[in-house]
């Protein structure tokens, strides 16, 4: 939370902005709000707060966790009824990440997605053979990188390797 | 529980009504306690209108829910027994992403099962307290694991299945059966990329690897004749514009298999026996010994100590 949550001079900080500064458990330099996984924060008067919130994947482990800090950051904050609602729909997209989160991402060596793939019309299209994606890397700025898995640590990310600075990276998926 | 407990709105207040915000509003909602094998959701959706869709019955939509999420969880194991026995550290890590991926479907369809049903059954209860008979899940899931060829032949299969079930499913006049279907497009258009793409990579490699990926083929695609039968359930739910009636999701897995087969200069294998000349289903209830030994690994811990939590 950085400090940023609770009371400062007497003064409430308001609910949205304690829940927009909690941090992703798994990317911990982005906050939710970088993330694009909060729909709203609602004051429902009387200390209450209701945060609706959208998971980035249908397993991912941090989901709890996300819920728990959520709760925890605005009862430190003040308020005593903290309620985290899930929607699913629409699903969560890498679109929703804001160019904030995508500067913070590539500040801590982690390629940030580029734009999701637009779905045509018709059955969804299988992609076969090399992966064609430009992604620079984060740690020297080169083009000239390569796919190293489709599948990283979380959910979330794929390994890449740099050519120039031989360096391994994570990218987050187009989702 | 369910037409009655709809009786007194009209369709279109109830089809207000099942917003995916209400549906899912409690969803996690209870932290503490939680159950030592299970999740953190001691009732996903309660306090939540679990209202059904107009014209839909409660014991059809709960029996569909498990066949979907009895297909995901019985795959998702299967992958799970992947852990530390891959070839490459790349590929254990592949598959357990997908696994987990399939393990999040399952949870949320199962959890859409027992608000369905309405008799107090949560997903821990679906997943541990079952007997074989009870699963839904069709076989191809359940086979036990082959060789890495084996694999990703039947994740080739599964996958392409499952996606073009889950495209036309994210148009369910269920809001929860669209909504989870709708995610899992993504994440299952990746997971066929995945095997589709080792499947070229092993059929069009040495000779080797050609001949894993070809006996694993054979091995697995006495299974696939079953994906595209329609119980009935699935025919009623298809017909009330719920569900997905797997037959016609036929030419498009054709398409697709052709496609990667091809590109793999391998061959489609010869058609299985008619799944009429077969003993039972697995949305009927009827499957393998490979069930049962899952089964009991699976539900070991969570029966041996009920109800413990943590």
């Amino acid at each position: 939370m950085g400090g940023r949550a609770g009371r400062s001079g007497g003064e409430m900080v308001s609910a949205r902005e304690v829940a927009r500064a909690v941090p992703d458990p798994e990317l911990p330099m982005l906050s939710l709000a970088d993330l694009g996984i909060l729909r709203a924060v609602e004051e429902t008067g009387g200390g209450g707060v209701v945060v609706t919130i959208t998971p980035t994947y249908s397993g991912c482990p941090a989901i709890g966790a996300i819920r728990a800090d959520l709760s925890a950051a605005l009862r430190a904050a003040g308020y005593a009824e903290v309620e985290v609602r899930t929607l699913l729909a629409p699903a969560w997209t890498t679109d929703w990440i804001t160019e904030e989160g995508r500067r913070k991402l590539a500040e801590a060596g982690i390629a940030p997605p580029g734009p999701a793939p637009a779905r045509p019309a018709g059955p969804v299209p299988l992609t076969l053979g090399p992966v064609r994606r430009l992604v620079a890397c984060p740690l020297c700025g080169s083009g000239d990188t390569e796919e190293v898995s489709r599948f990283g640590a979380t959910a979330c990310k794929d390994l890449w390797r740099c050519r120039v600075c031989q360096e391994p990276f994570e990218h987050v998926k187009e989702l | 529980m369910s037409s009655d407990a709809s009786a007194s709105s009209t369709p279109a207040e109830r089809a207000h009504e099942l917003s995916l915000a209400d549906a899912y509003e409690a969803i996690n909602e209870a932290d503490d306690p939680r159950w030592a094998y299970g999740t953190g959701f001691a009732d996903p959706l309660a306090g939540v209108d679990t209202r059904l869709p107009a014209g839909v019955d409660g014991a059809d939509l709960a029996a569909y829910c498990l066949m979907l999420g009895d297909d995901a969880l019985i795959m998702s194991h299967r992958l799970q027994e992947w852990c530390a026995r891959a070839p490459e550290l790349e590929e254990e890590v592949a598959l357990a992403n997908v696994a987990l991926d399939l393990l999040g479907q399952a949870r949320l369809l199962l959890s859409r099962a027992g608000a369905a049903e309405g008799a107090g059954r949560d997903e821990d209860a679906f997943a541990f307290l079952r007997e074989p008979g009870e699963f839904r899940n069709v076989r191809l899931a359940e086979a036990e694991n082959g060789d890495f060829g084996q694999e990703t032949a039947r994740l080739l299969i599964f996958s392409t299945w499952r996606l073009a079930l889950l495209d036309r499913l994210a148009g369910s006049r269920d809001p929860v059966l669209a909504a989870v279907a709708a995610k899992g497009v993504k994440e299952v258009a990746y997971h066929r990329d995945y095997a589709a793409g080792w499947v070229v990579r092993l059929g069009d490699g040495t000779p080797y690897s050609r001949l894993r990926v070809i006996e694993g083929l054979a091995a697995v695609w006495p299974d696939v004749a079953e994906l595209f039968v329609p119980h009935e359930v699935e025919s009623r739910l298809a017909e009330a514009g719920v569900g997905v009636d797997p037959a016609t999701l036929r030419e498009e897995f054709d398409a697709v298999i052709h496609h990667v087969l091809t590109t793999a200069t391998l061959t489609v294998p010869a058609a299985a026996p008619p799944v009429e000349n077969r003993t039972g289903r697995g949305r009927d209830g009827v499957h393998t010994a490979a069930l049962t030994r899952l089964l009991a690994e699976m539900q070991s811990v969570a029966r041996a100590d009920r109800g413990a939590r943590w």
